[in-house]
């Protein structure tokens, strides 16, 4: 663009940079977890069709600990991407109004968080009935 | 700062500086200076500047928050020097270093060339829906039409959104927060007919899509503009506008 000697800083390492983008790439990485926890529940479904000693074999691999321990994890790591999600939601919608003023975006985001937990709720007890 | 005024507490400046030759690499140079509780950062820069090293460059102009000049990285974070206090940093030390995400031309100064030439891309003025005559009056907008666009017209072409955004800094051709905030304000103007032309840049590779969601640009911003809202509700547009084509009669079918 010119001729001028300008200096363009290295991007390398740009996420350890700040405690956002760490908290960012953190929300990213739960993806991860999202994923296998996906797998399990399809390789579930599979051992549902295979009929019912496919799927008690794949219960009883559940109950392995190495199994329960990523279960355990993927249960905080989904906790923290709920929080995450709730949180961006303000920024990712239209400005959403209720009786002739404009949602505040701490509203939105408890809304939200609200929302999961009683359908997070309503499944555990659903589970245990 | 004021003269005469009681100035026992000392805070030490640390500045990124670059001199622009080729070849040359950028140095951190530190000064302690005298301050007093109601002296920003940039009075601090202007301190060294008049008393200590006359070659320090930075830019400024309005020191109130309004024109965006003084934009840097304050302790690593995109802040207005004009706005930020000296006060507010009690361990007795700052760094501040350029912009990121834009080339150094000096010191604090960043080569501001890339966003001004995307600035001109976005038709940042009314196209009018119909051309009236000037004795005919104004445009009447409602207050609602107002409000739909009146947050993301507050922009001042600060930049520290840019320096906000890690995407742009890995990828300088996406368009970016701040431009796309300022797209969206004409597009939701009631007034505006331009919408389909500024549209096409907000669907294409450099547009809205180069956005992940971070959300720091709307934390840093100094005017509550919120961009990262601007270009996500251009996701939703751009996603149903890619969509549309699929229902019969729509223009690409």
């Amino acid at each position: 663009m010119s001729a001028r000697d300008t200096y363009v800083r290295p991007m390398r390492g740009w996420w350890r940079r700040n405690p956002f983008f760490v908290r960012y790439m953190a929300r990213e990485a739960t993806a991860i977890f999202v994923y296998l926890y996906a797998l399990l529940l399809i390789a579930g479904l599979v051992a549902l069709r295979n009929g019912p000693a496919a799927f008690d074999a794949w219960l009883a691999m559940l109950r392995n600990p190495a199994v329960m321990s990523f279960l355990f994890a993927s249960l905080g790591v989904f906790a923290y991407h709920t929080l995450s999600w709730f949180r961006i939601m303000p920024k990712t919608m239209p400005p959403l109004r209720f009786a002739g003023r404009r949602v505040a975006a701490g509203a939105i985001t408890a809304a939200g968080l609200a929302a999961a937990a009683i359908a997070s709720g309503a499944l555990v007890a659903l589970a245990l009935a | 700062m004021p003269d005469g005024a009681v100035m026992s507490k000392t805070i030490e400046i640390e500045v990124l500086r670059y001199e622009p030759a080729e070849g040359s690499a950028p140095y951190t140079q530190s000064w302690t200076i005298p301050y007093t509780d109601d002296m920003s950062v940039l009075q601090a820069l202007q301190h060294i500047k008049d008393h200590v090293d006359g070659s320090l460059t930075y830019r400024w102009s309005c020191r109130m928050a309004i024109c965006g000049s003084c934009g840097m990285m304050i302790d690593g974070v995109p802040r207005l020097a004009c706005s930020t206090f000296l006060r507010d940093f009690p361990a007795g030390k700052i760094r501040v270093e350029a912009l990121a995400h834009f080339p150094i031309e000096r010191d604090l100064v960043v080569d501001a060339g890339d966003f001004i030439g995307k600035l001109a891309s976005i038709r940042p003025w009314i196209t009018p829906k119909v051309e009236k005559d000037l004795a005919a009056g104004e445009f009447l907008q409602t207050p609602a039409q107002l409000e739909r666009y009146e947050q993301f017209s507050h922009c001042i072409n600060c930049m520290l959104c840019y320096a906000a955004c890690p995407q742009y800094g890995l990828d300088n051709r996406f368009l970016g927060p701040g431009l796309t905030a300022l797209l969206h304000r004409y597009n939701v103007d009631s007034r505006d007919a331009g919408q389909e032309e500024r549209m096409q840049l907000a669907h294409s590779e450099e547009g809205v899509w180069g956005c992940t969601a971070v959300g720091y640009c709307s934390e840093v911003c100094p005017k509550q503009v919120d961009p990262a809202n601007a270009v996500n509700q251009n996701k939703t547009l751009s996603a149903v506008d890619w969509f549309a084509r699929f229902l019969p009669g729509s223009r690409a079918a």
